[in-house]
């Protein structure tokens, strides 16, 4: 039975066809939507923060709040905003950039949407019934046990991350397997675009720190939900073990958000000076070694709980080691413009900025993997400042410019570039005014996560400077949905390749059907679309004409709901750990029900046609 | 032998079972079947897993503060039996998979059966342990650290068998309910992959947990 036939039984628009959707581009919108959604929230957290630090002696916001906060913020920017905004460019790009007809597993990938939905759901269902975990982004033992916490509020972060770490988990294999199994023929690993290469690495990552914060979680709710010791000194435990766990993941982690945004920034870069990646194998070569890496630095966030002189020394020079594959990067994100014929695109900025406020936070970096300088920065608004510029200013910009570039290529018409450009701009001034000040704050001795401070300290200038530079960005967002609103509607008709750019996915229709490719491409070439468009002399070729196509070949994956009752299923299970209160049958009950859902929904995902 | 047999029949897999299931096997860069590559990689996360749980085992084994110790609750004779049945229970899914490639319904369903049978039984040993432990060496999950991380590391192998039982009974049923049709040896091959995969971490927590109190 052919498949067109069968899909139509499903309808293509409304609610229900996304909630069954399966498909990978459609899957990458609402990881797009929710995660900016969610950004949102945590932007209002850090705006309220800042307002309370914004004087001396300022009483808008009582500590307990506050520390909650700080939490939800850093939580939510985290693992609600950068990993599921990467996601979002990891589904709708990689299958058009390797030239396939979608990714592996389809079904999963709806999965770990909608695993990763709730999951976030649940974490901010925290602030309705006024229970945010308030233990920091890293929840460090003791605190998270129940003498310190007794209320739900940190099941809320446990449950979360152990939900989101589930989605991200499906996820990375399914992409890992897509980018190893199902390029275009001709398209060897050293042609494939750089930002898959980054897709490729970051999935690495995750599929190899995820489990160990799992066990962490997992260890940490049987303290709370069975009474073991495993973070309880007085039972033999070991508060310690919660930080290397914690930070053996951690560590890799803020490589998972950097390393898509390189990706995304070196193909904009690119695209915008008309030049070949410079140094492209190189480039390939140093994201993988930040991968390998990555996993061997995670004590260096621990350097002042008294390793000793010999690990504090070894994980010193394991992080300056990293300085090195990073810096090569940024010579050839330089050399790639240099000599280029720059077009000043707003996405272009973005890019451009990305390379300069990365190198600073990188700096930063380099200066507190020495034991000795890190001991003075830690804990400080030094700290601060060195993760939010190579966070906001690395990460987040190159995924604004991600955003920019390609929005076109998903929603057929080009961005308003005047208000991308103002928007830009306010980020770039708030940003700075906001977090270069905190470098003095934290060398002046001011301590992170405290509410507020006395006023003769001499922190007062910064501080205010510090809280209008945070309004400026929140204009500068606020611009930004302004902006992604009218370009819905009014925005100019970009066409196929607005940008004369070079990788695959430019060679679609904007929005790309369905099935993305009617015949997969060839691939003969690294930047093959450009090649297919010039030739080596620069000069303009004829396009071969499209190979002949038979809409009897495309087979499009059948629609599904297995995926989101399933993912329900999981969010009961975790539901149950937080219902003791209302006595052991409800709380057991209802995770047990969620198993079942969980095993009837994958029986009925499995004997589905798909 | 049997290796080349079944990569040999992996790629026609697909025309086999044309009726249902994922139908279409598309040729993949690697060669390798989609779902057993996305195995592999799910089995390179586990490492992680279990890396991790036996790591917290090593650490906290000797850190309990009262209670029974290591080398006084251990009885290697039930647990090198039950690691004998989960060997065995590998070999039996050798044969299921070669019966599965080779057609021959009645000896895959056989075997299909014995590898879940396995498992089962050492579900059975497990629990047999437990409770001993429980009630016999007053170690509940939370008497001391050790028995905290004990419990974590084999609960969580066990929870790994539990799901390959089920995995296996669905196989088996299926196959039942099919008959002929349903020859699915990718499928089969990436249960078998998961199934050794967890026999061979048993084989590290027998080494490691059970038979390092003797060194
Ligand atoms: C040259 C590269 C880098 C070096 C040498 C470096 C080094 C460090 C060190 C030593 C710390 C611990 C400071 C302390 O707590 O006392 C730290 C903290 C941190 N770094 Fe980096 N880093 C680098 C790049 C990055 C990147 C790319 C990211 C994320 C995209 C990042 C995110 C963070 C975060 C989030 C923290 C603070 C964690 C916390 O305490 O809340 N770093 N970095
Ligand atoms: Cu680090």
């Amino acid at each position: 039975m052919s498949a067109s036939a069968h899909s139509q039984s499903y309808s293509k628009t409304g609610l229900w066809s996304w909630i069954t959707t399966v498909d990978h581009k459609r899957i990458g919108i609402l990881y797009a939507c929710s995660a900016l959604a969610f950004m949102v929230i945590a932007g209002i957290d850090a705006l309220l923060m800042r307002s309370q630090l914004a004087l001396p002696d300022n009483g808008l916001i009582s500590a307990e709040t506050y520390n909650g906060l700080v939490t939800m913020h850093g939580t939510s920017m985290i693992f609600l905003f950068i990993m599921p905004l990467s996601a979002g460019f990891f589904n709708f790009f990689t299958p058009l950039m390797i030239g396939a007809p979608d990714v592996a597993f389809p079904r999963l990938n709806a999965l770990s949407f909608w695993i990763f939905l709730f999951g976030g759901l649940l974490l901010n269902f925290s602030y309705l019934i006024g229970q945010m975990p308030a233990v920091g982004w890293f929840a460090y033992a003791n605190l998270t046990l129940r003498q310190y916490s007794p209320t739900v509020s940190v099941d809320f972060w446990v449950w979360g991350i152990q939900i989101l770490g589930l989605a991200s988990l499906i996820a990375a294999i399914n992409f890992f397997t897509t980018i190893l199994n199902m390029r275009a023929p001709g398209m060897t690993l050293l042609k494939m675009p750089i930002f898959i290469w980054a897709t490729l690495v970051t999935q690495v990552l995750l599929i190899l720190a995820l489990p160990v914060i799992t066990v962490a979680c997992v260890m940490l709710s049987f303290d709370r939900a069975f009474g073991t010791g495993f973070f309880d000194p007085g039972a033999g435990g070991y508060v310690l073990m919660w930080e290397h766990l914690f930070w053996v993941f951690g560590h890799p982690e803020v490589y998972i958000l950097i390393l898509p945004g390189m990706g995304i920034v070196s193909e904009i870069l690119a695209t915008f000076s008309r030049k070949p990646l410079f140094g492209y194998s190189v480039m390939v070569y140093s994201t993988c070694a930040i991968g390998f890496l990555g996993f061997a630095v995670w004590a260096h966030h621990m350097f002042t709980v008294g390793m000793g002189p010999w690990a504090n020394a070894l994980f010193s020079a394991a992080t300056m080691l990293i300085a090195i594959p990073t810096g090569v990067k940024i010579f050839n994100w330089m050399s790639t413009l240099w000599g280029g014929k720059i077009r000043f695109t707003t996405a272009a900025l973005y890019a451009i900025s990305f390379i300069a406020m990365f190198t600073f936070g990188g700096l930063s970096g380099i200066m507190h993997s020495s034991p000795p300088i890190d001991t003075q920065h830690h804990d400080t608004y030094f700290v601060v400042a060195h993760f939010h510029y190579v966070l906001y200013g690395g990460a987040v910009m190159a995924l604004f410019g991600g955003i920019y570039y390609w929005f076109p290529k998903v929603t057929g018409r080009l961005m308003n570039e005047t208000l991308g450009k103002i928007q830009f701009w306010l980020y770039m001034v708030g940003f700075n005014l906001t977090f270069f000040p905190m470098h003095f704050l934290g060398v002046q001795g001011m301590p992170r996560r405290i509410y507020t401070y006395a006023p003769d300290r001499g922190w007062n200038l910064w501080n205010l400077i510090c809280t209008m530079g945070a309004y400026l960005t929140a204009i500068g967002a606020f611009l930004f949905a302004v902006n992604v609103f009218w370009s819905l509607f009014k925005g100019k008709i970009a066409g196929n390749d607005p940008w004369d750019a070079r990788t695959l996915e430019w060679s679609l229709p904007s929005p790309p059907l369905e099935h993305n490719f009617d015949v997969i491409p060839t691939v003969t070439h690294l930047d093959e679309w450009w090649h297919r468009k010039y030739n080596e002399d620069g000069t303009r070729k004829v396009l071969a004409p499209a190979p002949h196509f038979d809409p009897q070949t495309i087979h499009l994956p059948n629609p599904s709901y297995w995926p989101i009752v399933l993912a329900f299923g999981i969010l009961l299970i975790g539901t149950g750990f937080f219902l003791p209160s209302f006595g052991h049958v409800i709380s057991i009950g209802t995770s047990v029900t969620g198993a079942l859902v969980v095993l009837g929904s994958a029986f009925g995902w499995s004997y589905e046609k798909a | 032998m049997l290796d080349s047999q079944h990569t040999g029949s992996a790629g026609t897999a697909g025309t086999i079972h044309g009726a249902g299931q994922e139908a279409h096997t598309h040729p993949t860069n690697t060669g390798v079947d989609n779902r057993k590559f996305a195995m592999w990689t799910l089995i390179a996360s586990e490492c992680f897993l279990f890396g991790t749980l036996i790591g917290n085992y090593l650490i906290h084994k000797n850190r309990g503060i009262s209670g029974p110790k290591p080398h006084e609750v251990y009885q290697i004779d039930i647990t090198t039996l039950s690691t004998f049945d989960l060997l065995m229970s590998s070999v039996a899914m050798v044969f299921a998979l070669y019966y599965c490639n080779a057609r021959r319904l009645r000896l895959f369903q056989f075997w299909t059966g014995v590898v879940a049978l396995g498992g089962l039984i050492f579900l059975g040993f497990q629990y047999i342990e437990f409770s001993h432990f429980v009630l016999k060496e007053d170690l509940g999950l939370t008497r001391n650290i050790f028995a905290s991380s004990f419990y974590l590391l084999t609960g969580c192998h066990g929870a790994h068998v539990t799901v390959g039982v089920i995995w296996m009974l669905s196989i088996l049923i299926t196959s039942l309910i099919k008959g002929d049709k349903w020859f699915n040896s990718t499928m089969v091959e990436v249960a078998g992959l998961y199934w050794h995969f967890v026999d061979v971490v048993w084989i590290i927590i027998f080494t490691v947990v059970y038979l390092f109190v003797y060194v």
